[in-house]
């Protein structure tokens, strides 16, 4: 029986294939090959013959018939069997099938074998995938990897006892003593990962919060490190020191000052240094300065700081880079409540994003617009909004339509603008209103007595313009009906005057 | 992260890496879903989608598309950072890495990933770390791969 191809030659003559139908041939092809061969039991090439099938499986093909050998692959003693073997069963094994559970007791042993690789082998696949019976019966060897000196397989425990919370919450509790002198770890690979366990606790559980509030301090002095020390090559990204991990540290200490004033007054200092310190030329930084501001927004923090963080994001909305001017609308929005006058201040900016050539970008500016919409600027940020509405995508219309009515309703500075504004609306998008705007125009429109000569007018004229939108010829329908004495009776000069 | 997929132009996968369960014909669904909301996305506009209850971030790479799917509350800036890093990983690895590298070698680019990331979480944030841990993960390989009389040879059974 000749040795089965090799995984490279495969994937060569794959790609060499023409047609579909003539890759789905080969495949066959070789797919009987590689059962055959699985049905030999040979243990020399299911390596090989599973990584094949892996490959196959990326183009779409079935590869079921892998599952099983990928556990005998695990189950194997040569750490190129495991590698593939695990993988293999990363991608082929799925946690809803009872198959996977026999995967339980080869990554147990693996969790205690005395190389550090295959540990770290065992516990990727089960923080990728571990079923909830399989973390229920594994927690405990996880528990103990993170107590290890170990930092390689701390690390990895770490996030694996994330993914085991996530999966069996109950567990909870027995990582609470492991996480003792976590943070006191130099390793940044374990400090990042240990930040993002402590924030999946605190996260879930009230108790956790509080009894992890007292580790501000520590987290602070980290933070303050990283931001002081000089250059460090192996953390270094365009000047910055390891900003994974400060964005981090900066997400944990938003979950334990929030609505914590002690807390929050202990971090204050820290957020305003990072917030003014920060090297802006790159993303990164922004990164850093996006993570400070979504802090200092959710604490209780000091208004000079909230003001300093709202600017940031001005400065964001300013910004070349489209992706940073699209957090900062994002963020915009989540404080325009809260915050709403520091907000105001950047309005013409915000309006300015409407004629942004994002698709993203532009909701967020509409959105944020309406949420900056009063009593004082209604005038001018209709203009801007009806401007927009004429010209936005018809994703927009409807949305950017009801948006108006429902401003103009609040805040119309008179009758007459109120129903200038709606005629406005219903000429130029009027197929994308929505359905229940027409009894509410008409009921506005029965509300405003002294207007209603006006208004008859200017929907005949404009039916005479534009027939085809239909919401606007129910309303004008509707209003001819009721007012046509006021259309008929010589007032027909006044339509066009008023065109 | 719930899921990072890797894509040619023309929509071919690379990788496919999922953080969450699902079965092979949802992800299936999924990926072709995301691959063309990305494929249809023009040079001018940013890098984040919203698409369902997630964020799509996405960069472009030469010939292929870096996809990572988040959660809502994820900072956005930081995971196109988490991407760039994961492609200075394989260029470092593979010298100048292209795409062809990443199709004759997939399982090391899991491997890689795998050292990086581990449950949708960076686990490591030092570039140095996860190089020497491949390297050596790559030597053990070579070792186990050694012809046995070679080793029995050296004395090392």
């Amino acid at each position: 029986m000749p040795a089965p191809i090799r995984l490279r030659e495969l994937i060569r003559t794959i790609r060499t294939a023409r047609t579909q139908a003539e890759e789905r041939e080969m495949i066959q092809k070789e797919c009987a090959a590689i059962r055959s061969s699985f049905r030999e039991e040979d243990n020399t090439y299911r390596c090989r013959n599973v990584a094949k099938l892996l490959y196959m499986h990326m183009l779409g093909y079935p590869a079921h018939f892998g599952q099983l050998e990928c556990l005998k692959l695990i189950a194997s003693q040569k750490f190129t069997d495991k590698r593939i073997g695990y993988l293999g069963a990363m991608l082929l094994l799925d946690e809803r099938q009872d198959v996977h559970l026999l995967m339980t007791n080869c990554i147990k042993n693996d969790l205690n074998h005395s190389t550090q690789y295959v540990q770290g082998l065992s516990l990727c696949t089960l923080g990728c995938m571990g079923s909830s019976e399989m973390c229920r019966d594994l927690a405990g060897e996880v528990e103990k990897l993170l107590k290890t000196s170990n930092s390689y397989l701390r690390k990895k425990a770490a996030l694996c006892a994330v993914h085991v919370i996530r999966k069996v919450p109950e567990l909870m509790e027995m990582f609470l003593p492991a996480t003792k002198n976590l943070l006191s770890e130099k390793n940044h690979g374990v400090l990042h990962t240990s930040v993002v366990l402590l924030t999946e606790m605190c996260e879930r559980s009230p108790d956790m919060l509080s009894h992890f509030r007292k580790l501000v301090p520590q987290l602070v002095r980290i933070l303050k490190n990283l931001i002081m020390s000089g250059y460090s090559p192996e953390h270094d990204v365009s000047g910055i020191s390891d900003p994974f991990l400060q964005v981090r540290i900066l997400r944990l200490l938003r979950i334990l000052g929030k609505g914590d004033d002690d807390s929050s007054e202990a971090m204050n200092d820290i957020l305003a240094q990072v917030a003014t310190n920060t090297e802006t030329s790159k993303n990164v930084g922004n990164a850093i300065l996006y993570e400070t501001v979504l802090t200092i927004m959710d604490i209780k923090s000091e208004s000079g700081l909230r003001v300093l963080a709202i600017n940031i994001l001005g400065r964001f909305l300013l910004n070349n880079d489209k992706n940073i001017r699209y957090v900062a609308l994002t963020s915009l929005l989540k404080t325009v409540q809260t915050d709403h006058n520091a907000v105001q201040r950047h309005r013409s900016t915000i309006v300015d994003c409407l004629k942004d050539l994002d698709v993203s970008i532009k909701r967020r500016a509409m959105e944020l617009s309406f949420a900056l919409v009063n009593g004082n600027n209604i005038r001018g940020m209709m203009k801007e909004l009806l401007y927009f509405l004429d010209s936005c995508d018809p994703d927009f219309k409807a949305d950017c339509a009801s948006g108006i009515f429902l401003a103009a309703e609040k805040y119309a500075p008179s009758k007459r603008w109120h129903i200038d504004t709606v005629m406005r609306v219903l000429t130029t998008a009027g197929s994308y209103v929505r359905d229940d705007s027409v009894p509410n125009l008409i009921q506005l429109i029965t509300n405003s007595v002294e207007m209603h000569a006006y208004t008859v007018q200017r929907l005949y004229k404009a039916l005479l313009d534009d027939i085809s939108q239909q919401p606007l010829v129910q309303v004008a329908s509707w209003c001819i009906g009721e007012y046509g004495d006021l259309l008929v009776s010589g007032q027909l000069h006044c339509i066009i005057l008023h065109t | 992260m719930q899921f990072m997929l890797l894509f040619s132009r023309q929509g071919k996968l690379r990788l496919q890496k999922w953080y969450v369960p699902l079965s092979d014909t949802q992800k299936k669904k999924i990926s072709r879903e995301v691959i063309q909301m990305v494929l249809a996305r023009k040079p001018k506009m940013c890098s984040f989608l919203e698409w369902r209850d997630m964020k799509i971030v996405y960069k472009r790479y030469a010939s292929l598309y870096f996809c990572c799917a988040v959660e809502d509350q994820e900072n956005e800036l930081i995971t196109l950072e988490i991407i760039h890093r994961y492609v200075e990983l394989l260029d470092k690895y593979f010298g100048s890495v292209c795409e062809l590298d990443i199709i004759f070698n997939f399982e090391k680019a899991y491997y890689i990933l795998d050292e990086f990331i581990l449950g949708g979480e960076a686990q490591e944030t030092s570039k140095k770390n996860v190089l020497k841990a491949i390297e050596q993960a790559d030597m053990l390989q070579e070792e186990a791969e050694a012809p046995r009389s070679v080793l029995e040879e050296i004395g090392l059974t």
